[in-house]
């Protein structure tokens, strides 16, 4: 009876509305590989910290008060006086660094099984944009809390503008409404972080699942899965999405979230990472603090900046450093999309970029001494180096044959080829073959044992 | 069990029992669970600090809450004056008259052990030497040429400086007690301890909910998480 009437009702909805076909189109009958590994929850993911990053900031938004006088104070407020508002808070703020971190596992996803490539690059695109936006969005909101770090942060790095020739000064004083960093700058990027941003990422969001419904998702082989369709034009190797991703995403969510609850409550500050501790002091426009850095997330791109003696250099060096993400696409020529099928040196090169990038952002929490500012320099022609060769890579690499069908979510470490794997087989097998380990695994399974059984009685 | 779990767990358990059996470093344990320490620094900060230190993030009524405190107890140890007890916890002393009489407007202390950590605040309380070139007679080795006097000098005594050369200059490296005050070092050390911890509850109040909290809610996420992956393994059980 009751099922009937839902009946009737979703017949009523999809005469006038097209509820049912949207969830077949983009649930049921949109068939994703069937080997994502663990680098492909990413996505899913992101956009779980998206809505976290949202709910949150609504309700943090009812109570922050965006002026100078008063924005310091209402963020303890909010941490003091409202019932439960350390707890959005510290949601707001960990997520805020959590969104970059699967982000950037999600942009070296893309790198590594070449994901950006035709026929994704509108997709690839559409997310370059969305980090773009991110981290404006991420700067503005970390002026809010209108502490010394908000504040020197802020104005360090609104000065470049004023780099640019001829119209820089004018353009910085532009961006802040004030000759330095005041009042108007902070309600204007209150109203940025809260309105306009927020509505450009949905958007931009809608745009980059669109794209990636159209072209279908790439997989750890690198193969269009849509080559090898059955009679009924169903890929072979594809699953629908809903049940199989959905009832996966749902899991690797409790993973996620469970990491996240542990920072939220024992590690909000992560060790002054997350939270600077010199932000917990007011904004103070006649003190400088000794050391200006910027958050963790935008360190690899701070240290390109101070690793080029000159100013205007360091700001195009920086630009450069984000801008040549987008024209990867075009960059890389290689057929084969999958790092599994490409050659040693494609490996190698990409090695050295990932060390690169996080070398990078190593060096830019550190203060700038010559050694520092040198070695930040190398890492930095090594991340455009990077970019520099991968156009001429295939020419010189040999790729191995791309299988037609879909293989294993991960390579088993017996499968692989090359000397370092069987390096770490036998670190593993020294490992486990020690005693200690025994003990430690002994426990380990007793701890499970017992927290099986615990759920049976 | 999962092989690659087993061994990441293995390897991480082996980690934290190498770092157990290791000597903690020196510093100073702060523990805002300590209601009697918390509250005998509260006496201490409203009979030496608040003269000329707010911490204006605080209620006293939230105080009294926290410490278990009933405003009778509030007004006897901590809320002098005309306050009301939902005030928050301000200087009485004009910032005008303390620029006129230090040169600068102490610092509210709402937020200090968040912004310079426990032990700075330890060792900055401790760290007070007599030294005739400053206006009040005491400079400190963590802070060199700070403003404020030692205003728990009759607890502490005197202390005097050691002194190292560091190429021909001489340099302040260390301090010693010179003439010993009303208590003993280890009862000294006890007091600066227990204001240190009231400053860290006032840094975070809410740290009194958030830990004992984050037990419940990780348990319960592990439990969804395990429901969540048989759910997975039912679905995928076709697949596989």
């Amino acid at each position: 009876m009751a099922s009937e009437k839902a009946k009737a009702l979703l017949e009523w909805v999809d005469e006038r509305f097209p509820a049912s076909k949207f969830v077949e189109d983009q649930l049921l009958k949109y068939f994703a590989p069937k080997n994502f590994n663990f680098l492909y929850f990413f996505g899913s993911l992101a956009v779980l910290v998206l809505a976290n990053q949202i709910l949150t900031g609504i309700v943090l938004a009812m109570y922050y008060k965006p002026s100078a006088e008063l924005a310091f104070d209402s963020v303890e407020y909010i941490m003091r006086d409202i019932s439960w508002g350390w707890l959005l808070r510290y949601l707001h703020s960990t997520g805020a660094s959590l969104f970059f971190i699967v982000i950037y596992i999600h942009m070296f996803r893309a790198l590594f099984y070449g994901s950006f490539k035709k026929p994704r690059e509108l997709l690839w695109l559409f997310g370059m944009v969305i980090f773009v936006m991110l981290m404006a969005e991420a700067f503005m909101g970390y002026l809010l809390p209108w502490g010394q770090m908000s504040y020197w942060g802020a104005q360090v790095i609104i000065s470049l503008f004023g780099a640019i020739p001829v119209i820089g000064e004018n353009l910085a004083t532009w961006i802040r409404g004030d000759y330095v960093i005041a009042d108007a700058t902070l309600n204007r990027f209150f109203a940025l972080h809260v309105v306009a941003i927020p509505l450009a990422i949905l958007a931009l969001v809608v745009l980059h699942l669109t794209a990636l419904r159209t072209v279908g998702s790439n997989n750890p082989d690198g193969i269009e899965i849509k080559k090898n369709k059955d009679s009924l034009g169903i890929p072979v190797d594809g699953i629908p999405f809903h049940p199989y991703y959905t009832v996966k995403d749902l899991y690797i969510a409790g993973i996620f979230l469970t990491i996240f609850a542990f920072i939220v409550f024992y590690l909000p500050e992560m060790g002054g990472y997350f939270l600077e501790h010199p932000n917990f002091d007011p904004a103070d426009p006649l003190k400088t603090p000794e050391h200006i850095q910027p958050v963790w997330y935008f360190t690899p791109f701070y240290a390109i900046l101070r690793a080029i003696p000159d100013k205007l250099g360091g700001v195009i060096a920086m630009g450069a450093s984000i801008v040549v993400l987008f024209f990867l696409p075009w960059l890389d020529r290689s057929p084969v999309k999958s790092i599994r099928y490409r050659g040693r040196i494609f490996k190698i090169a990409l090695g050295l970029f990932v060390v690169s990038f996080i070398a990078l952002g190593v060096l830019g929490t550190k203060p700038p001494t010559v050694t520092a500012t040198l070695m930040a320099l190398v890492f930095t022609g090594i991340y455009f180096g990077f970019f520099l060769v991968l156009p001429f890579l295939p020419s010189i690499e040999t790729t191995k044959p791309v299988p037609d069908r879909l293989t294993e979510p991960v390579i088993p470490l017996a499968k692989r080829e090359g000397e370092h794997w069987r390096l770490l087989e036998k670190a593993i097998e020294a490992i486990t073959e020690s005693s200690a380990y025994r003990k430690a695994s002994a426990q380990v399974l007793a701890v499970v044992e017992r927290l099986e059984n615990l759920g049976r009685k | 069990m999962n092989k690659a779990l087993l061994i990441i767990l293995s390897i991480v358990s082996m980690a934290v029992g190498a770092a157990e059996s290791k000597r903690p470093l020196k510093h100073i344990s702060v523990d805002i669970f300590d209601t009697e320490s918390v509250r005998r620094g509260a006496g201490y900060f409203a009979n030496y600090c608040l003269g000329c230190h707010g911490i204006k993030q605080m209620r006293y009524s939230r105080i009294g809450k926290d410490l278990k405190l009933n405003e009778e107890d509030m007004r006897r140890e901590f809320l002098f004056g005309d306050s009301k007890i939902h005030d928050y916890v301000q200087t009485a002393m004009a910032p005008s008259d303390s620029e006129k009489a230090f040169g600068v407007v102490p610092p509210d202390l709402s937020l200090i052990v968040r912004a310079r950590g426990a032990d700075w605040i330890h060792g900055y309380l401790t760290g007070f030497y007599a030294d005739p070139k400053r206006p009040f007679g005491v400079n400190n080795i963590v802070a060199p040429n700070v403003a404020m006097p030692n205003v728990l000098w009759e607890f502490q005594g005197s202390q005097e400086p050691v002194l190292a050369s560091n190429k021909g200059v001489p340099e302040v490296v260390d301090v010693r007690l010179a003439e010993p005050g009303l208590m003993r070092v280890q009862e000294f050390d006890r007091a600066v301890t227990d204001i240190v911890n009231f400053l860290a509850y006032v840094s975070e109040p809410s740290k009194l909910e958030r830990l004992p909290l984050g037990k419940y809610v990780i348990a319960f996420l592990i439990f969804l998480t395990v429901i969540l992956y048989k759910l997975k393994k039912e679905y995928w059980k076709d697949i596989e």
